[in-house]
């Protein structure tokens, strides 16, 4: 049976929305003739022409000003839930961020249906099938959901490209059921960035990320400066680091963490733990340095300098400045 | 305080996992087994509060007899008893089926607070912990990079994609916990010796009144498992000094210099 609708979710940042929400729209449009959004946060109607010019017919807005105030997952889910048994939709679509992670999972356990999270690509030709990685993306898996409520995935950030549909602004329709008072007992007090110069992560054409290999938080500031000469490059991290306290989370690259595609992704000091190739290995090169000539990140790269990365790295910024001059 | 950490036997993360290609379950046979590292740091968040507030540590966990071997490892870390799910059905159980058989447990235990890891290392759908909250009734503050009990007020770091916020909830609640938030400490050996004449309940979904629960992947069936295309092969080279000209010649080449 077809797909006659498909929900997704969009998270709202400053009446923005996240770019996942543009790429689930897009895919989502090739696989049901109806595509609606749901968003809660104060501005969520600001972000209705962006949807709708990316497919999205409806825009299911809970504007009540708490949004801005609560943790989304406990009052988004039984928002969702309840608007999910009155417009039935048959897929609901959500990226895989952290708050995105907190509402689809608190629902799948409000509606008693299966959730399938890290999915890579869809199809509704026969039902719904979700294909999703496993063990470090070593292993493709092909779900089908077989349950009779609707089906609910989780889809990996630029698992889909964002292509605009010329459609006209969603018509808003907005949620006004009250926030039960019980989801008060968790809020967020204050959202801190950690801002880094330059290109953003996920944007960035070029992307430097370091590991354990570094040595110290320190030699991070090489990583720095190759960013500075190569221009257009952005600096990331291992998981291993960011949790030793080296650099910010913010600059994660990996399963937990940002998902990056750039045309150059260049690795230094990092083995390549499936954790972190997860979050890279769509990069269209892979350039790897690394002392461990076993190191698995060897396998993913397409240039591999089997050497010590704090040798290596002062000299590649030299002869680039050299070049430059 | 009463708090509960869930805990996840897995195949050792340095091997490959594998799946059985005629069930289409994660293959245990042959593998090692080790506690999830990213459980070890629940378990000493667990720790940490009820040393300095009072209480006591359950440690739950679902799966085969053999994770028992977690379950005694977060004993021997401090946790004052143990509680492990075993059953045949619950074989290549889904998040849902999970969360459902683990709160089921929680409840029975009671709990001020449960822990978790922010995903498992092997499966990391990253969903348990807030679908664990839900059938619990309770707020999940997911992601905490750190956190702080203020009486009833569980004060916490919580990480985002730009940063983190300072998130404030009302226990009880789910806390899931980011690697990285504590360094948990190595089981002393009279903490492994201890383990062993702590109290143990193992448990049937049938004893949590989950008889008829569906299976263990009740309303999705898995129809392929293939490996991933791989990248083609490149070209490694050991660095003589000059390593830095083969990383410039492959940029110029790939025109982003």
């Amino acid at each position: 049976m077809p797909l006659a609708k498909i929900w997704v979710f969009v998270e709202i940042a400053g009446g923005k929305p996240a770019p996942v929400a543009l790429e689930l729209l897009t895919k989502a449009r090739s696989l049901a003739p109806t595509v609606e959004a749901v968003a809660f946060a104060p501005e969520a109607a600001e972000a209705a022409a962006e949807l709708g010019a990316h497919g999205a017919t409806t825009l299911y807005a809970g504007t009540d000003p708490l949004w801005a105030d609560l943790l989304l997952g406990g009052p988004a889910a039984d928002a969702l839930a309840a608007l999910i048994k009155e417009h039935t939709p048959d897929l609901v679509l959500f990226g895989m961020t952290y708050n995105s992670r907190d509402v689809a999972g608190r629902l799948a356990a409000k509606l008693g249906v299966p959730v399938i999270a890290n999915g890579l690509d869809l199809s509704g030709e026969d039902g719904v099938t979700v294909q999703s990685s496993v063990f470090g993306a070593t292993l493709n898996v092909t779900t089908r959901f077989e349950s009779s409520g609707p089906a609910i995935a989780i889809i990996r950030p630029k698992s889909f490209p964002a292509e605009p549909s010329g459609g006209s602004p969603a018509t808003v329709s907005p949620v006004t059921a009250p926030i039960d008072e019980k989801h008060l007992a968790a809020r967020v007090t204050d959202r801190v960035a950690d801002v880094a110069a330059g290109p953003k992560l996920e944007e960035a054409p070029i992307v430097i990320s370091g590991g354990r290999g570094l040595g110290d938080p320190k030699n991070f500031e090489l990583l720095d400066q190759l960013a500075a000469v190569l221009g257009n490059a952005a600096v990331g991290a291992s998981r291993a680091v960011v949790d030793a306290g080296w650099v910010p989370y913010a600059m994660q690259v990996g399963q937990t963490g940002k998902t990056v595609k750039p045309a150059v992704y260049l690795a230094f000091g990092i083995s390549g733990a499936m954790q972190h190739t997860v979050g890279m290995k769509g990069a269209k090169a892979i350039v790897a340095v690394n002392r461990d000539e076993n190191a698995p990140i060897f396998k993913l790269a397409d240039l591999g300098v089997v050497g010590d990365a704090l040798k290596v790295l002062p000299a590649l910024v030299e002869e680039l400045q050299r070049r430059r001059s | 305080m009463k708090v509960v950490v869930c805990v996840k036997q897995i195949p050792d993360p340095n091997s490959t996992g594998q799946l059985d290609p005629q069930t289409h379950f994660l293959k245990r046979e042959g593998v090692e087994v080790v506690m999830d590292p990213g459980d070890e740091f629940g378990v000493e968040a667990a720790l940490q509060l009820v040393e300095k507030h009072g209480g006591e540590v359950t440690v739950v966990s679902m799966g085969p007899e053999r994770g028992l071997d977690a379950v005694r490892k977060a004993l021997a870390m401090g946790a004052a008893k143990g509680i492990l799910i075993s059953d045949e059905g619950l074989r290549g159980s889904d998040a849902l089926t999970t969360a459902k058989v683990l709160a089921a447990a929680i409840k029975r235990e009671g709990f001020d607070l449960v822990i978790t890891a922010t995903e498992s290392t092997d499966g990391y759908t990253g969903v348990v912990p807030q679908a664990i909250a839900e059938l619990l009734d309770v707020p999940a503050v997911t992601f905490a990079k750190s956190l702080e009990l203020d009486g009833t007020t569980l004060k916490v770091k919580r990480q985002t994609e730009a940063g983190y916020d300072q998130v404030e909830a009302t226990i009880p609640a789910v806390l899931s916990v980011t690697a990285g938030v504590n360094e948990p400490r190595y089981p002393s050996l009279k903490g492994i010796m201890g383990a062993k004449s702590k109290p143990l309940d193992r448990l049937t979904p049938g004893d949590l009144g989950l008889d008829g629960a569906g299976g263990g992947t009740a309303g999705q069936s898995i129809t392929s498992v293939e490996p991933a295309p791989q990248r083609a092969a490149g070209s490694i080279v050991k660095d003589d000094g000059e390593g830095y000209k083969k990383i410039v010649e492959f940029l110029a080449e790939k025109k982003v210099i």
